[in-house]
C-alpha cells in the first residue's frame, strides 16, 4: 500500500481489497458447490472415474509382437543406462539355427520395481524399442521380493483396471471430477 | 412464542412439592442437570462446529473435506475427538507444573462460564443476571489468562511469543467488543439477556433493524473485534502455525491440548452467538408486521432461530478465516487502536445522539 494515502483513504482502500477478497473465496465457494472441487477420491473411482495420462510412469513392460514375442535382444544397454541397478538381464549365447550365427538369447529379465525411480533412461536408451513405461500404478505389495518382476516372463494384460492403459475415463483438462461413479 | 420457563418451573415444582425435597436437594438437584446440560452441549456443538469448520474450509478451498469415516465424514469428528481421548497426557519436563496444568482449565472455565450467558429460548437462560453482559465479558476474558499461563508455564519460546501476542491481542480487542456491547445496552437499556432478546420481539425490533446505522456500525465491528477475540484467522497471532508450531498450545497433548481446541471453537460460537443475540435478536423470530407472516415465523421454536442466527454468524466468520491472509502483530494492534477503537468510540456517541433523539425505530 502507497504510504501517501490519507487515514480515509486507507480506510476505504483497505475495505475495498478486503471486498475483492471475500467475493474471490465466495465465488470458490458456490461455484458448482457439489461437483467442482478438486480432489478426486481414488479408491472409489478406481473403475469408474478415474483417469491415468498415459504418458505417466507407473512400472516398465515389454513390447510384445503380435505373437507374444519380445524385441528385447538383451544388448544390456538398458542395464547401463539405469541409475539405480534396477535391471538385472541374464543371456547366454547361442546358434540361430537359421543363420547358423552365435546370437544372444535373453534367459531373465529382472525388473525391480522397488529400486525403480521412473527416470525412463532405459527405454530412451533402448535401441530395439522393447520396453516401454505403462501408466499402470497400483503396484503395491505386501512383500518386497514381490516387486521383482521378470518381464520376459510374464504375459502382461493391461493393468490391474479397465482401460487403464488407454488413459482411464474421459477427461479434460482444467476440469476435476470428484464423483466416484 | 413458546415460554421454556413452564417446563423449569415445572420441573422445580415436581422436586419441592410433588417429591418434598428440602431447598438445598432441590436446588442442587436442578444445578447438576443444568451443569450436564451446559457441558453435553458444549461438547455437541464443539464437534459439529470442527465438522463444519473441516467440510467449510474444505469447500472455500476447493477440496472435499473428510469423506472416508462415515457417510460423507460425519464420523470424522468423533474418531478425532476418541483419538485424543485415549492419548497420553504428557507433561514437559521443565515446565512448570501447576501453571502447565491450570492453564487448558482456565481456558475452559472462561469458555464455558461465557457459553453459559447464551439464551437459548425464551425463558431458557441458564445465567441471566441483571449485569449479564458485563458479567459475560468478565467471565470470557478469563481464557487470556489461561493463554498466557499456558505460554508461560510449558519452557518453550515459541509459547512465550505467542503468549504474549495474544495476551496483547485479546486485551485489545476487548475494548472494541465492549464499546460494541455497550452501544446495544445504550439501545435496549438493559444488560440482561432476557432483557435484551425481549427489547428485540416484535416487527423490525432486531437491534440492527432498530439501531439502524450505529447498530449496523457495532455488529460488524463487533465481528471483526469477536474474530480476534476468538484467535481465529486473520488474527489467529497467538497459533501462527507457520511462525510458532502451534503457539501456546505447542507443548499440550491429549485432552490437555483438547481443551485447547474446544475451547478455540467454542469460543468462535459464543462469539456469534452473542452478536446473534445483541444484535440479531437471539431467539426472537423475524417479524415484520404482517399478521400472518409473524405466526407462522413465531411457531418456530426460539432455540432453532437462535442456533440459526448464530450458525449463520459462525460461518461468515469462517468465510472471512479462510478468505484473509494472517495479519503482522503491529498490523493487528494498528487495525484496533487506530481504527477500530475510534470508530468505536465515534460510534457510541451516534448511538447515545440516536437514543436521546428518539431517531431508532420504535
Amino acid at each position: 500500500m502507497e504510504d501517501n494515502k490519507t487515514y480515509f483513504g486507507e480506510i476505504g482502500h483497505g475495505l475495498k481489497t478486503l471486498a475483492v477478497g471475500m467475493k474471490t473465496s465466495w465465488k470458490e465457494y458456490f461455484k458448482d458447490f457439489f461437483t467442482n472441487k478438486s480432489t478426486e477420491q481414488y479408491p472409489e473411482n478406481r473403475k469408474t472415474t478415474l483417469h491415468v495420462a498415459k504418458r505417466h510412469r507407473g512400472r516398465l513392460v515389454f513390447k510384445r509382437n503380435e505373437d507374444g514375442s519380445y524385441k528385447c535382444t538383451a544388448c544390456t544397454l538398458c542395464e547401463k543406462a539405469c541409475p539405480n541397478g534396477t535391471i538385472k538381464i541374464t543371456a547366454h549365447m547361442a546358434e540361430d539355427p537359421e543363420t547358423g550365427k552365435k546370437k544372444k538369447v535373453l534367459d531373465d529379465y529382472a525388473y525391480d520395481l522397488g529400486d525403480c525411480m521412473f527416470c525412463q533412461l532405459c527405454t530412451n536408451a533402448c535401441n530395439f524399442d522393447a520396453i516401454e513405461f505403462t501408466n499402470d500404478f497400483e503396484n503395491a505389495v505386501f512383500d518386497r521380493s514381490k516387486l521383482v518382476l521378470h518381464l520376459n516372463e510374464e504375459v502382461y494384460a493391461g493393468g490391474s483396471l479397465p482401460n487403464l492403459i488407454e488413459g482411464g475415463a474421459e477427461w479434460e483438462i482444467g476440469k476435476f471430477n470428484t464423483k466416484t461413479k | 412464542m413458546f415460554d421454556f420457563s413452564i417446563v423449569t418451573q415445572w420441573f422445580d415444582a415436581l422436586l419441592r412439592e410433588t417429591l418434598g425435597l428440602g431447598d438445598f436437594l432441590s436446588i442442587l438437584i436442578e444445578c447438576v442437570l443444568v451443569g450436564a446440560a451446559i457441558l453435553g452441549g458444549y461438547a455437541m456443538l464443539a464437534i459439529v462446529l470442527i465438522f463444519m469448520e473441516r467440510k467449510v474450509c474444505a469447500y472455500f478451498q476447493c477440496r472435499l473435506g473428510p469423506m472416508r469415516v462415515g457417510y460423507w465424514g460425519l464420523l470424522q469428528v468423533f474418531a478425532d475427538v476418541f483419538k485424543m481421548l485415549i492419548k497420553e497426557i504428557f507433561i514437559v519436563d521443565k515446565a512448570d507444573k501447576l501453571l502447565y496444568l491450570v492453564a487448558p482449565l482456565l481456558v475452559i472455565i472462561g469458555s464455558v462460564g461465557a457459553f453459559s450467558f447464551l439464551p437459548w429460548n425464551n425463558g431458557a437462560t441458564i445465567l441471566d443476571f441483571n449485569v449479564g453482559v458485563f458479567l459475560l465479558t468478565a467471565v470470557s476474558s478469563i481464557g487470556v489468562v489461561g493463554i498466557f499461563l499456558a505460554g508461560w508455564g510449558s519452557n518453550n519460546k515459541y509459547s512465550v511469543v505467542s503468549a504474549m501476542r495474544g495476551a496483547v491481542q485479546m486485551i485489545s480487542y476487548e475494548m472494541s467488543l465492549c464499546l460494541c456491547l455497550i452501544t446495544a445496552v445504550i439501545l435496549t437499556g438493559t444488560m440482561q439477556m432476557s432483557g435484551i432478546v425481549e427489547a428485540q420481539t416484535g416487527p423490525w425490533k432486531w437491534l440492527i433493524f432498530q439501531g439502524h446505522i450505529p447498530a449496523i456500525i457495532a455488529f460488524i465491528v463487533f465481528l471483526i473485534a469477536g474474530n480476534a477475540e476468538a484467535n481465529r484467522g486473520p488474527f489467529d497471532m497467538a497459533e501462527a502455525e507457520s511462525e510458532l508450531t502451534a503457539g501456546h498450545h505447542t507443548e499440550y497433548s491429549g485432552m490437555g491440548f483438547g481443551f485447547f481446541y474446544l475451547a478455540e471453537f467454542l469460543n468462535l460460537f459464543i462469539i456469534a452467538g452473542i452478536a446473534a443475540t445483541v444484535f440479531l435478536g437471539g431467539w426472537a423470530p423475524v417479524n415484520i408486521g404482517i399478521e400472518a407472516f409473524d405466526t407462522v415465523m413465531n411457531y418456530i421454536p426460539g432455540i432453532v432461530w437462535f442456533l440459526g442466527k448464530a450458525f449463520f454468524l459462525v460461518w461468515i466468520l469462517m468465510w472471512v478465516k479462510w478468505t484473509f491472509p494472517r495479519l503482522r502483530i503491529d498490523q493487528i494492534l494498528k487495525l484496533e487502536w487506530k481504527y477500530l477503537m475510534p470508530l468505536g468510540l465515534i460510534n457510541l456517541v451516534i448511538m447515545t445522539v440516536v437514543v436521546a433523539l428518539g431517531l431508532y425505530i420504535k
